[in-house]
């Protein structure tokens, strides 16, 4: 078990204050100003060398996402400079995700500084942080500790006295899944639609208003400054080969204590549940399966998750994926087949309507699921359902397209005979009813 | 110049194109719903995917990927059908089969895809058809939204090209729907290009409702006549009836977009109709015979004394016949300014629109003195719109009237010109490609002479650093017939001025509406002309015409492109071609003119007007006078209503309602149809 | 999850909301917000505006607040924006009002990771106070919406409650929080499981154990 001494977030259930006396007596912003003083490439680098992968779900090594912001600015059509922005992703709303909300409720001073340490090093003028709006408190929480950061001279001008001038803002959402998705945030934030752009161009070259912008999640930043501190090999001393670091993982539904908690990146499922979450409802047998990764990953079956390292590749061997680190557990007493029904009815509820296979195969799909609920459906239509999924996979704007698919999917994979079962049971029924 | 291979084919793309611009290059047809050349880019349909090396293993939208060096496409591949299919399948899911009873139908994108690429059956045949209500969206765009596919194209032609952000797309998901707000009838003068530009049965044409299918319908060439841009159109007629009105593509002129008026004017052209010839007795119009016109007509004797007004929508083979005849009877008194207009038009570069249609999006610096765009020509205004896109900064001289970009008001005196703030100065002499468009309010108010003042000052005529040339001096007028009167010499140096000083004993109004009629008292007036409009009261005789869709001809715009129209339908009753009647008075009026048919007038007027036998831009050279810059006056514009401009917009039921509903506010929206 | 429509624009709609206005108080919060944001691109401001205009509503009619027409008319013209692209937002995002609400707008989550662990039991105890979903009850007091996951899944299942959360959840939890409201009392937000402080495992924490009692530095065992 990772020892206490080497968890980053250490306020994360909010026993003690979040405000920056509290988070400084932690360690945090305790000599920012060296940090920086690295200047932006060094820092760069250290982040790269640590093996941190992005913490937003896609995994993407954070200091390669960083270098790919530009050294000079672009020029616009007036010649004058681009200014470059750092987006901050608090947008936390795929089901089974609740960690972004402890750091912004909690330990919000880690996120602020290392706001300022990531926007330094991509050459930033500012940061956003787009929270999502229905984290009310959360949102009121973080500005407050913006403001005081702002007050301290922590950024602004002169950041925590740098001499680089950065600001940082707090922007709320209002109520849209897909605002999680980079370009649909970026156009939210110019006060649109949270409809995803098509790519290229990609955000490191026209982002928000037009110029260069990185977007990371808050876990991705908030483990920044702490990386900077310890230094990458220290970072890169937990987990396995290409999955390297600390991680907060989420875990819910059928464990004895559902709870969040930092813990080494590839440790193993039953470790995980055993020592944090008091085990499986009913014990080990009574595990029936697992989405491992947020709702927008295959479900895996227990047999083959009990002893799968928690990491992004230990996950893709089971079928599945590490994506937010969201573990839904469900026991044998759930109906597996309504459980991914309203994910999908959560995907078509989330779907932005821009692209035709999104917009029209996310209904399609959550209406099929509800038939083979109830097993009123022909068994052809298991297969037709598989096929719909593979219309909608791959051929959208965004990967929304792909995360509604994947469940259905999965539960088609593992879970087939029990979709068979039903459509027989219900037949049979009618048969019964008719005669 | 990026090369790449098609289904094996290589191809070579300029630099910034699309794949699907590459496909279509090796002759490869992409099916899409949502891109469209002159629209952004939206990639939003998907029906456009193809397989591309190198790249992830799935389809990409073609439409929005740049094309690249040693890119392999496939537009044939099972995984590229299988997309097609797959996009189509939801498309169509919510879609609803009405096909029979849709104005689309025979002309549909998603009729015609569907064949090509569908999967020929529904298997979503268990889910009940999602169903839009209907939105109100004015008197021209008839709506079914339960057929919308959210393709965003009326989206983004209403913000991007018509400047008015008036169309957006409401909810999200599977529940997102396209409506004006409040369901608000569309307010801008080219609102039902949209209909065009709907790939489905959405957005159809409301007057055109259930009229006709498109295989019964006769095409016709043609060149619009309700302003001056000379909009290229096609004319769609059953029998003897003009049925409607489509834009055709000219990229020179309109683009891809007509305006409302241009496509909904006609159904004016079955009403108010003259189709037969009237003489006034005792105060009253009379039926008469073509014979008995013609007689009291010559019974006048006016000799030389014999004077023609040519109206705004003529065809330069009528008022050459017309010249030709007044010629004959030694008469000079000809006059195309219905209003009384004298400026200078001794020199043909200083009453035209230099810079040309296309020219004007390259400007960087504007001054518009006295013209209201978007009513008076509003395809230049989305030019106009484009070069502000670009960069362009835009002044204006006349009362404020609701740009669709960023623009300064200056004041409606013409008197500012010799005074301009430093920003307009600095502006335009520091422009790469300054321009100054003049418009019909300003020549009115007398702002000829300081228009050329500044042209002269700005150095409006230049060359180019990059070996071209410049010339920013434009004229806009508003009259589809003026420049090819100015090019025929159908002027006097004073005006309709000189007209009345000469106090014909005859005259000849061709189509003449706005003229003021009570300065000839002693003139004998025979209206020619289509409608019973303005002209026609005022009349003593009427010989009955042929409206522009009725007879060949060639018109001349504002840019002095000259173009030739075709004759789509018969003129109605009695009413006769123009330059037939203007034949017939020669003969009864004992004076000779050298053509007696169609080709033979065209021929002579080409012979002593060489230009106007050859399409295209008319060469006046760049030889700007001088002009003095002092100058005052008050500008008004000449456009009170847009939809009310010409006789024949004044007999359409269709613009008198737009012009009730859209422009006075009345409120005749029905709830429900 | 209801069906969302806008309140049809009528003449008692314009009489009641044609003249309304940021209070000094809002309006200072939104020109706050636009300056977050670089010059000309104040449009960005739009959701916060529209955030601060229904709160306003809200504080002006004892409810949760929402957005009329004329309001909305309002804030397109505060940012020069075009009414459409006003409307645009305000139709996308879930959590502005678009029809008159409730006292309490009561937004139960009803996502996988809640329904296993309850959710079901919530919405039906919701039912049982006369509360429907999509709905306002005839008293004012309660509208209900069953919403998607709100990210409090390790403290399953959850309300929000105009802007308060009220996690783990079940019946008799559930009551005890809508008795306290109708009484007009502030029950505590956040878990309702006794002895829980927040997302640790319930019966406290496996990890940072010197956290509960001190704000402690680990930095000297580094
Ligand atoms: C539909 C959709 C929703 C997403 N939601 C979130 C989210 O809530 N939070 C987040 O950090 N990333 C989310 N992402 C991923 C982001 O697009 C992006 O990859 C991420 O913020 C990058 O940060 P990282 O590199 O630090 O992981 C979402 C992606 C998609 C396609
Ligand atoms: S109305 Fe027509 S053009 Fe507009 S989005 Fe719908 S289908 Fe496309
Ligand atoms: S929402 Fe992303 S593709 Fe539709």
């Amino acid at each position: 078990m990772l020892a206490d001494k080497d968890r980053i977030f250490t306020n994360v259930y909010g026993y003690q204050p979040w405000n920056l006396a509290a988070a400084q007596a932690r360690g945090d912003w305790d000599n920012t100003k060296d940090i920086l003083a690295k200047g932006p490439d060094a820092i760069v680098e250290e982040i790269k060398a640590s093996g941190l992968r992005g913490r937003g779900g896609a995994g993407f090594p954070t200091g390669m996402k960083w270098s790919f912001m530009p050294k000079e600015p672009p020029m616009d059509h007036n010649g004058n400079p681009k200014p470059s922005f750092l987006v901050i992703n608090g947008d936390e709303s795929e089901p089974g995700s609740c960690k972004d909300r402890e750091i912004l409720r909690h330990d919000p001073h880690k996120l602020i500084e290392g706001a300022l340490v990531a926007g330094f090093a991509m050459r930033a003028r500012a940061a956003y942080i787009y929270v999502r709006g229905e984290f009310i408190r959360e949102a009121e929480t973080l500005s407050a500790a913006v403001a005081e950061a702002y007050e301290a001279g922590l950024i602004g001008k002169n950041a925590a006295g740098s001499g680089y001038d950065f600001d940082v803002f707090v922007h709320r959402g209002a109520g849209a899944y897909i605002c999680g998705e980079e370009t649909a945030m970026i156009e939210s934030l110019e006060g649109k639609k949270g409809q995803p752009r098509l790519k290229p161009p990609f955000p490191a070259g026209a982002g928000l208003y037009g110029c260069p912008t990185t977007v990371n999640n808050v876990e991705s930043i908030a483990v920044a400054p702490t990386i900077m501190r310890r230094g990458a090999s220290w970072f890169s001393s937990f987990g396995r080969e290409n999955n390297k670091g600390t991680k907060l993982f989420q875990i819910s539904g059928h464990v004895e204590k559902p709870c969040v908690v930092e813990e080494a990146m590839s440790i193993p499922f039953r470790e995980l549940i055993e020592k944090h979450c008091g085990g499986i409802s009913g014990g080990w047998d009574n595990l029936l399966a697992v989405i491992p990764g947020g709702s927008s990953v295959p479900l895996v079956p227990a047999e083959q998750i009990m002893d799968a390292p928690m990491d992004f590749d230990g996950l893709k061997e089971v079928g599945s994926g590490l994506g937010t680190a969201g573990v839904i557990v469900m026991d044998k007493s759930t109906d597996v087949v309504r459980a991914i029904s309203r994910i999908s009815h959560f995907y078509m509820h989330e779907s932005c309507g821009q692209c035709t296979p999104c917009r029209e195969g996310t209904g399609w799909m959550w209406r099929v699921m509800e038939r083979l609920r109830t097993g009123d459906a022909d068994v052809e239509e298991i297969d037709m359902l598989h096929e719909v999924t593979k219309q909608v996979e791959g051929h959208t704007i965004c990967a929304l397209g792909d995360a509604a698919a994947w469940p259905i999917q999965g539960l088609i994979r593992h879970f087939r005979p029990e979709l068979e079962r039903r459509i027989a049971e219900h037949a049979a029924t009618m048969k019964e009813a008719a005669e | 110049m990026p090369k790449l291979t098609v289904d094996g084919i290589e191809v070579e793309v300029p630099a910034g194109a699309t794949v699907l611009q590459a496909c279509e290059a090796a002759g490869k047809e992409i099916p899409r719903f949502c891109y469209h050349e002159r629209l952004s880019i939206a990639g939003n349909c998907r029906m456009c995917l193809v397989e591309v090396k190198p790249g992830p293993p799935k389809p990409q939208a073609s439409c929005a990927l740049p094309a690249a060096d040693n890119q392999e496409i496939r537009t044939d591949s099972e995984m590229v059908k299988k997309a097609r299919e797959g996009v189509m399948e939801f498309l169509l899911i919510n879609h609803p089969l009405d096909c029979p009873i849709c104005d689309q139908g025979g002309e549909c994108d998603l009729q015609d895809q569907s064949l090509a690429y569908g999967r020929g059956g529904s298997r979503y045949a268990r889910e009940n058809k999602r169903a839009v209500t209907e939105k109100y969206m004015g008197p021209l765009i008839k709506t079914v939204m339960t057929r919308c596919i959210h393709c965003t194209r009326c989206v983004r032609f209403s913000e991007e090209v018509a400047g008015v952000d008036e169309i957006g797309a409401l909810y999200r998901g599977e529940n997102m729907q396209i409506t004006t707000y409040l369901e608000r009838a569309a307010q801008h003068e080219l609102s039902a290009n949209v209909i065009d530009l709907c790939p489905v049965g959405a957005l159809t044409s409301r007057p055109y409702a259930f009229e006709a299918r498109p295989w019964e319908l006769k095409k016709t060439l043609s060149i619009d006549v309700s302003d001056a841009v000379g909009s290229n159109i096609r004319v769609d007629s059953r029998g003897r009836e003009v049925l409607r009105v489509l834009p055709r593509i000219n990229d020179d002129v309109n683009e891809e977009w007509i305006s409302d008026k241009t496509r909904y004017q006609i159904d004016g052209l079955t009403s108010r109709r003259l189709d037969q010839v009237w003489i006034r007795k005792r105060g009253k119009f009379q039926p008469a015979s073509w014979d008995e016109a013609f007689k009291a007509i010559a019974k006048v004797k006016a000799g030389k004394k014999v004077a023609a007004v040519a109206g705004d929508m003529l065809d330069c083979e009528t008022m050459f016949a017309a010249k030709a005849l007044l010629g004959a009877m030694g008469s000079k008194l000809i006059e195309s300014r219905q209003t009384g207009m004298d400026y200078d038009v001794s020199s043909l570069p200083a009453v035209n629109f230099n810079s040309t249609f296309a020219g004007i999006e390259t400007a960087d610096a504007v001054l518009i003195i006295g013209s209201h765009l978007r009513s008076e020509a509003p395809l230049v205004n989305v030019r106009l719109s484009k070069a502000v896109k670009r960069g362009a900064k835009i002044f204006v001289v006349g009362p404020e009237w609701e740009t669709t970009y960023p623009a300064t008001f200056l004041g409606s005196d013409v008197s500012v010109l010799a005074n301009l703030p430093a920003e307009v100065e600095q502006a335009m002499s520091g422009a790469k490609r300054p321009a100054i468009i003049l418009g019909g309010g300003g020549f009115a108010a007398g702002a000829h002479g300081a228009s050329l003042a500044l042209a002269d000052k700005w150095n409006l005529v230049r060359d180019l650093e990059d070996g071209g040339t410049w010339n920013g001096y434009n004229a806009l007028h508003f009259s589809a017939a003026r420049m090819g009167a100015l090019m025929l010499g159908f002027v006097q140096k004073g005006g309709i001025a000189d007209l009345v000083k000469a106090k014909p004993a005859l005259l000849f109004a061709l189509g003449a509406d706005e003229v003021d009629f009570t300065q000839f008292p002693d003139a004998l007036k025979v209206y020619i002309g289509h409608h019973g409009d303005k002209g026609a009261h005022a009349a003593d005789i009427i010989l009955p015409a042929a409206a522009y869709t009725e007879k060949a001809g060639t018109y001349v715009n504002t840019e002095g492109r000259v173009q030739f129209a075709d004759k789509a339908v018969f003129a109605p009753g009695d009413a006769r071609e123009d330059w037939t009647i203007l034949r017939a008075l020669a003969d009864a009026l004992g004076v000779s003119v050298d053509f007696d048919n169609f080709a033979e007038l065209q021929a002579a007027m080409v012979a002593a007007v060489p230009a106007l036998g050859e399409e295209g831009l008319a060469d006046y050279g760049a030889d700007l006078p001088k002009g003095e810059l002092k100058a005052s006056g008050e500008i008004s514009y000449p456009i009170k209503d847009f939809y009310l401009t010409n006789p024949i917009a004044r007999a359409s039921v269709t613009m008198q309602r737009c012009s009730a509903e859209l422009l006075h506010g009345e409120d005749l929206a029905e709830a429900a149809e | 999850m209801a069906e969302r429509h806008l309140e049809p624009d009528t003449p008692e709609l314009r009489e009641r909301w044609g003249n309304w206005s940021f209070n000094p108080a809002w309006k200072a919060k939104a020109d706050e917000a636009i300056s977050h944001y670089p010059a000309g691109r104040q449009k960005s401001a739009v959701m916060a505006l529209l955030d601060y205009a229904q709160r306003q509503v809200g504080e002006e009619t004892g409810t949760q607040g929402w957005l009329p027409i004329p309001v909305m008319e309002y804030v397109a013209g505060y940012l020069d924006m075009p009414i459409i692209r006003v409307v645009e937002v305000a139709t996308f995002y879930t959590m502005y009002n678009l029809v008159p609400v409730g006292k309490f707008h009561v937004q139960v989550c009803g996502t996988t990771p809640c329904m296993l662990r309850g959710s079901d039991d919530i919405l039906a105890a919701c039912y049982k106070r006369g509360m429907r979903k999509g709905h306002t009850t005839e008293d004012g007091m309660w509208t209900l919406t069953e919403v998607e996951c709100m990210g409090n899944c390790a403290t399953a299942p959850m309300v929000q409650i105009n802007d308060g959360n009220y996690e783990d959840l079940n019946t008799e939890r559930l009551d005890a929080v809508l008795d306290a409201l109708v009484a007009g009392e502030t029950p505590k937000e956040g878990t309702q499981e006794p002895g829980r402080h927040t997302s640790e495992p319930s019966g406290g924490p496996t990890t940072l154990k010197e956290m509960v009692t001190e704000n402690h530095d680990y930095r000297g065992e580094w």
